[in-house]
């Protein structure tokens, strides 16, 4: 028969301490098919079709893409479900048939852009690597040979309403019921983050994981600030928050939730939840077991008389858990020639150490001195357990390192490199070269140690927020930290100055030039003065006469 | 006898009227000669205060969408993102009359170049249709000999040029060459253009191929001004030619049978302070017969008839691509004769100084014998 398809779709509402408040939308497509040695799909039902032509024509065993507005501040609010850096995204595992990667990268991003209106056609060799270590599959699979691997940020893309648009076409519902209602575009990019995503991977279906099933997630994250809307009470509704309120869920969905986390606060004195909900459920997430509020979209009763349900959330300020690892990164150094990068990584548990894996990919204009790399945890050596670096080329790749490092408990590791700026020709400067170029994210992976026991169990119905990234060992979670985007100035020519020396030197030439060929070439007779007025008329009479003249 | 020839006669007319009615059926609907619509649509500056270019762009693209033509059919491209820009107090708005009346950026909005992509190579390459092979669909004009195509360009520009991104310019030749580029490979069957720039009527001087009309907002020599500012955005929002057109294009609706006589009238002197120009004798139909959905909308005559209507002789032709122009008219097409300016204060300023000095260096006894 035909395979078999399911939709999911889910809403996790966190409050920060800070009082903003955090929405994660998730929505998962499972899609029992194969997509895989060149089997052609040709019914499509829940799976959107642009994407799965998308897969099966470039061989793609696992595309991530995302898009975002802002910096994500571990710090004031915690760690999210899904990280993200500022820009857009994009790497891609290719299944081990694809014989020319490079090739059908280029097409693929092109084709992606067309999709989602975005500038991906400007991913090329230039910002393209091939990490080996940083970004495993995170669906099955048994390849792991990282030249079918491509990895690409563009931290100047822009994200707004042109890129959300064509996201929500993908949903099955659309943007016409559901959790979806609820994207509206004037009040997601009002906001202080904002991330949307697409994320494809193979998994498995069952323990033994005999039948593979393959999986489209999108998701979309925002905060919003606690200031904008004009009062800052920390209040927060559907409403306040996206202008809508929700009326039913989508008919094609299996499963329609929203969970609240509640975790602070179960017995309801500092927090309170309206409409009230009995349900509850727990989940271990981020190394942590959190409580949450459930409201089940498909039973009606959820939306009450009133056939619409618009949360209310009201709560006092209350601490947060100290973000296990964070990191920052900064440029230091004056001058238009060199600099040099810091990055800082935090680890704020109190006695267990845990190895993190830093990437860094800084274009080739930006050239780092690898002799002066430097890794200091609490003030002494730290030496990386392993390193991979990839030197540049100019205008053909760039620099890619990737290094283990040791963060030892309760420290800060800082990681400091040299670099020297290039000059660009002439017509490899953007139209505004003076607001500087981007150096994208660095990327700190790892296996964080957790509190609480983690869930192992893959096949178990999870939450989705929960399920994202797989778990093989109950200790640890793994965790994935981005830091800023750089913004450097390189050395900009004065773009006027042709125009300026080509009319100064025709100036000089042809006033200099003219009067010396004059003066050179013509020569000088002496000539009498011409006569007054008076003695014309005279010599015309004259001459009139026949008499000669005066 | 003679009533029962009279009602046979009487019948008999009315039934060969009949007849060459149902005959004559096939000839009024295939009277406008074009099958589907395109639209490119260009805003080609960057910069904050370039505000009202973006906005221009998309006030014509919201009308554009109203009255039909599907974002399959719009080549967007807008050279910076002011919607999303952080000095935009309002995020994901783009206004068009101030107190924040109109958002034309909308909730459904297909971007298709943006930023660094619309640069003048992408646009002519869009134009011509000569993209590289990877190029999505919604990047291309694929339009054929049957379709309308509406070009709209904003910015800045001068004396036969415009402007693109600060950084290079697009002339009136190269545009000229790029329509009969199109027209030579059948890529439009009519075309509307339509610029809000500057001097925006030396960009269709040059203009040399068929089916073409041309509209400008304003003449050589004269600017085009911006209507009003947003105090609380901080710009102008849109330039006066497209706030008028804007106006003029919200009345009209998909069954709307206002032609393009209507149009030129837009923007009188009075409202626009400088003086919209067109051109029309390159288009070969009569421009009161051309309807604004021709160009504007996507209209579909859709007639629903339970008979049959046989057609029995080819519909006729009424234009043929071979000889429109003749070749030798378009060689020895002599230039145009520049009218002659009087050197303004500037230039006659630096001659006398650069005259002053040198016969202040070389003694003015000279000046016979040099010159």
């Amino acid at each position: 028969g035909c395979p078999k398809d399911d939709f999911q779709e889910e809403l996790v509402i966190r409050p920060l301490h800070s009082g903003d408040i955090y929405a994660s939308f998730q929505f998962r497509t499972l899609w029992e098919t194969d997509f895989m040695r060149g089997n052609k799909v040709s019914h499509y039902r829940l799976f959107p079709k642009s994407l799965g032509q998308v897969i099966s024509k470039f061989s793609v065993r696992e595309l991530h893409i995302s898009f975002t507005q802002g910096y994500w501040r571990t710090m004031q609010w915690g760690q999210p479900f899904l990280p993200s850096p500022p820009g857009a995204e994009l790497w891609v595992w290719f299944q081990d048939s694809v014989t020319d990667v490079d090739g059908t990268w280029k097409e693929l991003t092109n084709v992606l852009s067309g999709i989602f209106c975005a500038s991906l056609n400007f991913i090329d060799s230039t910002n393209t690597v091939q990490p080996s270590a940083s970004f495993k599959p995170l669906g099955i699979g048994n390849v792991t040979d990282h030249r079918f691997l491509r990895y690409a940020t563009l931290p100047r893309e822009i994200v707004c309403t042109e890129n959300l648009t064509p996201w929500k076409k993908l949903l099955p519902c659309g943007s016409k019921a559901g959790l979806a209602v609820l994207l509206k575009s004037e009040k997601l990019f009002h906001s202080s983050f904002h991330s949307q995503a697409v994320h494809i991977r193979p998994v498995c279906q069952d323990w033994q994981c005999k039948t593979t099933s393959w999986e489209l997630r999108q998701t979309l994250n925002v905060v919003f600030d606690l200031h904008t809307p004009g009062q800052g009470k920390l209040e927060w509704s559907l409403f306040k928050m996206f202008s809508r309120t929700l009326t039913e869920a989508c008919p094609l969905a299996s499963s329609s939730k929203i969970y609240i986390d509640i975790t602070d606060d179960p017995q309801g004195e500092q927090f309170e939840v309206s409409p009230a909900t009995h349900l509850l459920s727990q989940a271990m997430v981020l190394g942590d077991r959190r409580t949450f509020s459930v409201y089940d979209l498909t039973q009606q009763i959820t939306f009450g008389t009133v056939r619409s349900l618009n949360l209310l959330i009201r709560w006092k300020s209350r601490d947060m858990l100290r973000p296990l690892l964070h990191a920052e990164r900064y440029v230091a150094g004056y001058g238009l020639q060199t600099g040099e990068i810091h990055t800082l990584m935090y680890n704020n548990h109190p006695y267990r150490s845990f190895p993190v894996l830093l990437l860094d990919s800084v274009p080739w204009y930006l050239r780092l001195y690898i002799h002066t790399l430097t890794v200091t945890s609490k003030g002494k050596d730290n030496k990386p357990s392993y390193i991979h670096y990839q030197p540049s080329k100019d205008r053909v790749r760039p620099h890619l390192l990737e290094m283990l490092v040791q963060l030892p408990p309760n420290s800060v590791t800082e990681v400091t490199v040299q670099f020297e700026r290039a000059l660009l020709k002439w017509t490899e400067y953007t139209p505004d070269p003076n607001h500087g170029f981007y150096v994208g994210s660095s990327v700190i992976s790892s296996l964080v140690p957790s509190i609480v026991a983690m869930d192992t169990n893959s096949t178990r119905e999870q939450p989705l927020f929960s399920s994202f990234f797989p778990c093989k060992e109950e200790s640890s979670y793994f965790m994935r930290v981005y830091t800023e985007p750089l913004l450097v100035n390189l050395p900009t020519p004065d773009f006027s100055m042709p125009y300026n020396v080509i009319c100064l030197t025709c100036t000089v030439v042809a006033v200099g030039y003219g009067s010396l060929y004059n003066l050179l070439t013509r020569s000088f007779q002496i000539e009498e003065p011409s006569p007054g007025l008076a003695k014309r008329i005279a010599n015309i009479i004259r001459k009139m006469r026949g008499v000669p003249p005066l | 006898m003679l009533a029962i020839f009279a009602v046979q006669l009487t019948l008999a007319v009315l039934v060969t009227s009949v007849f060459a009615c149902i005959q004559y059926r096939p000839l009024l609907f295939f009277s406008s000669g074009h099958t589907n619509n395109w639209a490119v649509l260009v805003c080609t500056s960057r910069f904050w205060f370039n505000y009202r270019h973006v906005a221009n762009t998309l006030s014509v693209y919201r009308s554009v969408k109203r009255l039909g033509i599907p974002d399959s059919h719009i080549v967007l491209m807008l050279a910076d993102d002011m919607a999303c820009n952080h000095r935009n107090p309002k995020p994901a708005t783009v206004f068009s009359h101030k107190n924040m009346e109109l958002n034309v950026y909308g909730d459904d909005v297909e971007v298709d170049y943006r930023g660094y992509e619309v640069t003048v190579e992408n646009f002519l390459r869009v134009l011509t249709g000569r993209l590289p092979p990877s190029t999505p669909r919604s990047k291309r004009l694929l339009s054929d000999d049957r379709s309308n195509i509406l070009i709209y360009l904003t910015g800045h520009g001068g004396n036969g040029f415009l402007k693109f991104q600060d950084s290079e310019e697009i002339s009136n030749v190269e545009l000229a060459d790029a329509f009969e580029q199109m027209w030579q490979k059948r890529r439009y069957n009519e075309l509307l253009f339509i610029i809000d720039t500057c001097q925006g009527a030396s960009m269709y001087e040059r203009f040399y191929s068929p089916n073409l009309m041309a509209l400008a907002s304003s003449q050589v020599g004269e600017d085009s001004l911006s209507h009003q500012p947003d105090l609380a955005i901080g710009v102008h929002l849109m330039d006066r030619y497209t706030f008028y057109l804007l106006e003029f294009l919200e009345d009209i609706h998909p069954s709307s049978k206002a032609n393009m006589n209507d149009l030129f009238k837009v923007c009188p002197k009075s409202q626009c302070v400088s003086t919209p120009g067109h051109r029309t004798d390159l288009f070969l139909r009569d421009p009161g017969s051309a309807l604004i959905t021709d160009f504007f909308g996507s209209v579909r005559k859709v007639e629903i008839t339970m008979e049959t209507i046989n057609l029995t002789e080819p519909i006729q032709q009424t234009y043929s691509y071979v000889d429109q122009l003749p070749v030798s008219e378009i060689i020895h097409q002599k230039p145009k004769q520049k009218d002659w300016h009087p050197p303004d204060g500037f230039i006659l300023g630096l001659w006398t100084l650069i005259l002053l000095v040198f016969f202040k260096t070389y003694g003015m006894k000279h000046l016979k014998h040099i010159f």
